[in-house]
């Protein structure tokens, strides 16, 4: 792997691993580490940086809500797959849009303070779009893993603390 | 009645790893970098095919030597990574993980009284396991000055030349050193020279970072002498599945086989199933853990360095080997741990050569070992 390559990886384990933690780790200087965060998030690369986070695991009424929603298209000569994209992907309430082979076109990912948000979102929004001719949402029931990340109490070390 | 040890058995003194074990079993909130096992799950293939071998009920006994699939992947390994070409059927025996590999090359190629120098500092499984089979150990202890390599000086200084074989380990456990080709062929014409047996620990080779493993079993007149011990717990993180393999010509193989078989019989066959599908799908993962093991170990040695902490650049295995801030090692690594929490293991547990060093294993995670090192930090200062 590439530095900028080495450093992406560090990044998607854990964007918020120091300037300094990641040049130790990479053998490079802290200045070159900075330089080239800098270049891929110019370039696009880097998109954003966000926290994963376990909703359930919160102790405090915080109730979020999300969905994935399978739509149908249909395409005319005036409208393609990425002017229908841009047009949903604008609404706050989505969290994703790809766009997918097989049964349907389009997963989007949804998410609200409750199933009545969600729900009327996708059937004032989402599905009065013209090209749209079908949607199936399937609400989230509980999340085991997310951007890699695997919720639950799995990570204990039994591991002998000291061994050969 | 009571039970005596056996005088072979009552001879050999308790593992010095076995105190820090109980000092650090007492507490509960520790930092472990005294780990000699990789801090990641095997490859979930490998895991799902152990699953599916117990599904379906393959639970029997495999051939005493393994599953033939095995070996021939095995072979085939070997091969597409060093060229060396070992007939599954004769030169390739199955163990229950690499010590028991290297307990039945002591038991089935030693006499009694037979001398074997063993590298040192090393794992702490050679010297009793060449005493448990009767022989006798010549230290050989190489240096820090050497970057822990094994050179024909330290094997000629030790009395090595009226050693029967020689053990070693590269990459090495505890001190991370490897060994490049150049550097074994001075072994290798030891060896040749002094016609050893060569006991060659490879279990940590897919985790050399700086150059490429080499087997000492590719040098010129070494495959005929050589016992190569490897197996799936390091590469794979498989270290609960107890499986290892030994490479080596038919006549050594047949005698450790012989062993084996009244003993072990076979490897665990629910872990053989595993490593057919680790050999055939996991390459990746073992590259991956490799690059995650890389950071890690650039980052304690960073951390060393400004710390003012001596210590070479270690550059196998997952363990950096620096020098030992007070005189006493031991007593270094029971106030680390009973001040700070940080368990660390101290050189001198591993034989001559580890006086004065302390053996931090970076098999954990990258926030473990960033709190751990500042702790060390604040400790020496």
């Amino acid at each position: 792997m590439d530095d900028r390559g080495e450093i992406l990886a560090l990044l998607r384990e854990n964007a918020r691993y120091t300037t300094e933690d990641m040049a130790r780790q990479t053998g490079l200087d802290e200045a070159e580490v900075e330089a080239a965060i800098e270049e891929l998030e110019a370039e696009g690369v880097v998109r954003g940086y966000q926290a994963v986070v376990d909703w359930d695991a919160l102790d405090e009424d915080e109730e979020r809500v999300r969905a994935t929603v399978e739509l149908n298209v249909t395409l005319d000569r005036e409208t393609n797959y990425v002017d229908i994209a841009d047009r949903i992907a604008k609404f706050p309430q989505v969290r994703s849009l790809r766009l997918v082979s097989g049964d349907y076109d389009f997963d989007l990912e949804v998410e609200g303070d409750s199933m009545q948000e969600v729900s009327h979102f996708v059937s004032d929004k989402i599905a009065p779009i013209p090209e749209i001719t079908q949607t199936v949402t399937h609400y989230v029931m509980d999340s085991y893993k997310e951007q890699g990340i695997e919720f639950g109490d799995g990570d204990d070390d039994d591991r002998l603390s000291v061994s050969p | 009645m009571t039970f005596e040890p056996a005088d072979r058995v009552a001879d050999v003194p308790p593992s010095g790893i076995r105190r820090f074990f109980e000092l650090a079993e007492e507490m509960d909130d520790i930092i472990s970098l005294g780990v000699g096992e990789p801090d990641f799950s095997a490859p979930w293939a490998a895991r799902e095919a152990a699953i599916a071998s117990l599904e379906q009920g393959k639970t029997s006994y495999t051939a005493n030597r393994g599953k033939r699939e095995l070996r021939e992947l095995i072979a085939a390994d070997v091969d597409r990574r060093y060229d060396l070409d070992y007939d599954p059927d004769e030169e390739i025996l199955v163990t229950t993980g690499a010590s028991e590999g290297l307990d039945l090359a002591f038991r089935a190629l030693l006499n009694p009284g037979d001398r074997v120098a063993v590298a040192q500092p090393c794992y702490i499984s050679y010297v009793p396991g060449v005493e448990f089979a009767g022989g006798e150990v010549i230290d050989a202890p190489t240096r820090a000055a050497d970057e822990f390599k094994l050179t024909y000086e330290v094997l000629e200084e030790s009395g090595a030349a009226e050693a029967e074989a020689l053990v070693y380990c590269y990459p090495n456990n505890p001190t991370g050193a490897t060994m490049t080709e150049a550097e074994l062929r001075e072994v290798a014409e030891f060896a040749r020279e002094h016609d050893l047996m060569v006991f060659a620990d490879e279990i940590y080779s897919e985790l050399s970072y700086e150059h490429d493993h080499t087997s000492i079993a590719t040098l010129p007149g070494m495959r005929e002498r050589t016992v190569v011990f490897n197996g799936f717990s390091k590469a794979y993180a498989m270290t609960g599945m107890r499986l290892g393999y030994a490479l080596a010509p038919p006549e050594a193989i047949t005698a450790m086989n012989r062993v084996h078989q009244y003993t072990m019989l076979s490897a665990p066959t629910t872990a053989q199933y595993a490593a057919i599908e680790a050999l055939q799908t996991c390459g990746d993962e073992v590259v991956d853990m490799r690059e995650q093991y890389d950071r890690r170990r650039q980052f304690v040695l960073s951390r060393f360095e400004e710390m003012g902490l001596e210590c070479f650049p270690a550059a196998g295995a997952f363990y950096a080997f620096p020098e030992c801030p007070w005189d006493d090692g031991d007593e270094f690594a029971e106030a680390l741990l009973e001040e700070e929490r940080v368990a660390v293991v101290p050189g001198n547990v591993f034989g001559e050569g580890g006086e004065g060093h302390l053996r931090v294993s970076y098999a954990t995670g990258l926030g473990e070992l960033k709190e751990a090192m500042a702790r060390i930090e604040s400790f020496i200062d």
